[in-house]
């Protein structure tokens, strides 16, 4: 079943720039989906209408059944519930700690302190972080602080997650790190769609491929058909 | 109950706020601080205006005096004309032996000059006294009784009257526009420090919308900040109305130069007063960080 259906979506910036032409994608439900390309070449814009912090200028965007087009503003809350997302700069709270930080997604659903703590710990156990919950974000390393944003998307429960570079900031071995981390989210059923530039972790990771090259596909490879041709 | 956890939430949020940036609350707090206690003394000026003018307005007398050789039937024929007018709250006879033991029991040197004078010695004048229902209509009155036949003099302290009218309306307008412009400035100097907590929390209302708060969820602990600068703000002027008031009573004993200017009694009037500041000062409070939160977290 399809998660994501993408139509006829184009993106036009109120300075006049382009930064996605007629778009059409398809993403099932479970998929883990690299998108790639050229800086420049609109991956984030396209990242960025899935959840709605950027509207679509014309076509259509289904996300788990809301038409993301149509939805109000005061509505978007609740297409942000079904989704994760995490960034190459992480986005914590520096003067909270690791607990503070992912417990923070589930406060404003106003759940219970014993609700909030049996999740919070579940997801920082599942993404290695259980002995450092009580560690501030500058006494963390790198790859630490990305699992700490990893655990903060997706302790809400949410179908799909959204990361923009997510390894961006962060050495070789760190980044594999947190691939087998989203690898075992993507094992447990949520969608993974990941924007990133290093092609090594697409080379090892053998998923569907999305290539982009100025707001266009240019090239959308089944789970382990890609190549790096050198674009 | 879940309404009621995210409630707390934002509570202790904006508790935080104001504590996080403290130099910035005290600003407000103290704007809010000075507003409120001018707001308080203009009300207790203002009330205290009304009431006495109220009291003196009650006290304003039309004192109607008789030609010296007036008839029974003649004074009957006055009372009726005076029956006849509209604006009359109430009216009473009294004859010139009345006036005169009133006047020498108010006093003994009176007592000495009038206990010597016979009946047809007396200079005095039969009266009637006469209360208007609305004073600013007291002109009208005094005019139409001159004309009747065999009255003599129309006297009501005329000029006195008009004078302290016009005082008192000075006095309540001044005190209003001297609030109201407080009361603006106060409402920017709280929306200000509300838009300088919304950019030093940008980050957390990113999260917040990423993570699905509802555009509710963001405002309120901002609205709630307002709120509580001008809670905050208004315990101070509270305390000093109750406690300064009830001294200002005490002092003055209930009255001021005179047993003719009385002060409004200090309870309940210092309760009353106090709920109003604490209803102005959370309302200028929320209506500056409203303003705020509309202008600057755009959702
Ligand atoms: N808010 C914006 N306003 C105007 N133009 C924008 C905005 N955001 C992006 N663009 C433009 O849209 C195009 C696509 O940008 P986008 O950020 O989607 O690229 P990207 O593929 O994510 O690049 P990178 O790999 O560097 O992150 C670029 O030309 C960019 O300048
Ligand atoms: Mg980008």
């Amino acid at each position: 079943m399809d998660l994501i259906r993408i139509r006829n979506v184009k993106k036009v910036y109120k300075n006049g720039v382009t930064a996605i032409y007629d778009m059409n994608l398809d993403i099932q439900k479970g998929d883990f989906v690299f998108i790639i390309g050229a800086t420049g070449c609109g991956k984030s814009t396209l990242i960025k209408m899935l959840y709605r912090e950027e509207k679509p200028t014309s076509g259509k965007i289904i996300v788990g059944g809301i038409d993301v087009a149509k939805l109000r503003n005061g509505k978007v809350y609740k297409l942000r519930r079904k989704i994760g997302v995490v960034f190459q700069d992480f986005k914590l709270l520096p003067r909270a700690t690791v607990y503070e930080n992912v417990a923070f997604a589930l406060e404003v659903f106003g759940l219970t302190k014993a609700e909030i703590h049996s999740k919070v710990i579940k997801v920082l156990d599942l993404v290695g972080l259980k002995n450092k919950i009580k560690n501030y974000p500058n006494q963390l390393s790198g790859g630490e602080q990305q699992r700490v944003a990893i655990a903060r998307a997706i302790v809400n429960g949410p179908k799909l997650l959204i990361c923009d570079e997510p390894t961006g900031n962060l050495d070789e071995n760190t980044s594999m790190e947190i691939m087998n981390v989203l690898e075992e989210i993507n094992k447990l059923g949520t969608t993974i769609i990941m924007v990133t530039h290093d092609k090594e972790i697409v080379k090892k990771m053998k998923k569907r491929v999305i290539l982009l090259d100025a707001g266009r596909i240019l090239k959308d490879y089944e789970k382990g058909t890609y190549k790096d041709e050198s674009i | 109950m879940k309404v009621f956890r995210i409630l707390g939430r934002n509570i202790r949020d904006s508790f935080k706020n104001v504590f996080r940036n403290f130099s910035l609350s005290i600003a407000s707090i103290s704007c809010i601080v000075i507003t409120l206690i001018v707001v308080s003394i203009s009300i207790v000026l203002t009330y205290n205006v009304n009431n006495f003018a109220s009291l003196v307005e009650k006290d304003v007398t039309i004192v109607v005096f008789l030609k010296n050789d007036i008839t029974d039937l003649e004074i009957d024929e006055v009372e009726d004309k005076i029956n006849s007018l509209s604006n009359i709250d109430s009216y009473v006879f009294k004859d010139k032996m009345e006036i005169t033991s009133d006047m020498m029991e108010s006093s003994e040197v009176y007592k000495s000059i009038m206990g010597n004078w016979k009946e047809d010695e007396n200079p005095l004048r039969d009266t009637f006294q006469v209360k208007v229902t609305d004073i600013k209509l007291i002109d009208d009155v005094a005019d139409k009784i001159k004309q009747f036949d065999n009255v003599e003099v129309v006297k009501y302290g005329e000029e006195m009257v008009k004078q302290l009218i016009t005082v008192f309306e000075v006095v309540k307008n001044i005190s209003i526009a001297i609030v109201i412009a407080l009361m603006v400035v106060t409402a920017f100097l709280i929306s200000n420090t509300i838009k300088i907590t919304i950019h030093s929390r940008k980050r957390e209302i990113e999260i917040m919308r990423l993570v699905g708060a509802s555009n509710l969820n963001i405002k309120i602990p901002f609205i709630f900040e307002g709120l509580l600068l001008g809670a905050l703000g208004s315990v101070i002027p509270i305390i000093i109305t109750i406690y300064g008031y009830t001294a200002l009573y005490g002092h003055f004993n209930g009255q001021l130069f005179s047993p003719f200017i009385k002060l409004v009694p200090a309870t309940p009037f210092v309760y009353y007063l106090s709920l109003i500041l604490l209803c102005i000062g959370i309302l200028v409070g929320m209506f500056g960080s409203w303003r705020a939160v509309r202008k600057h977290l755009k959702i």
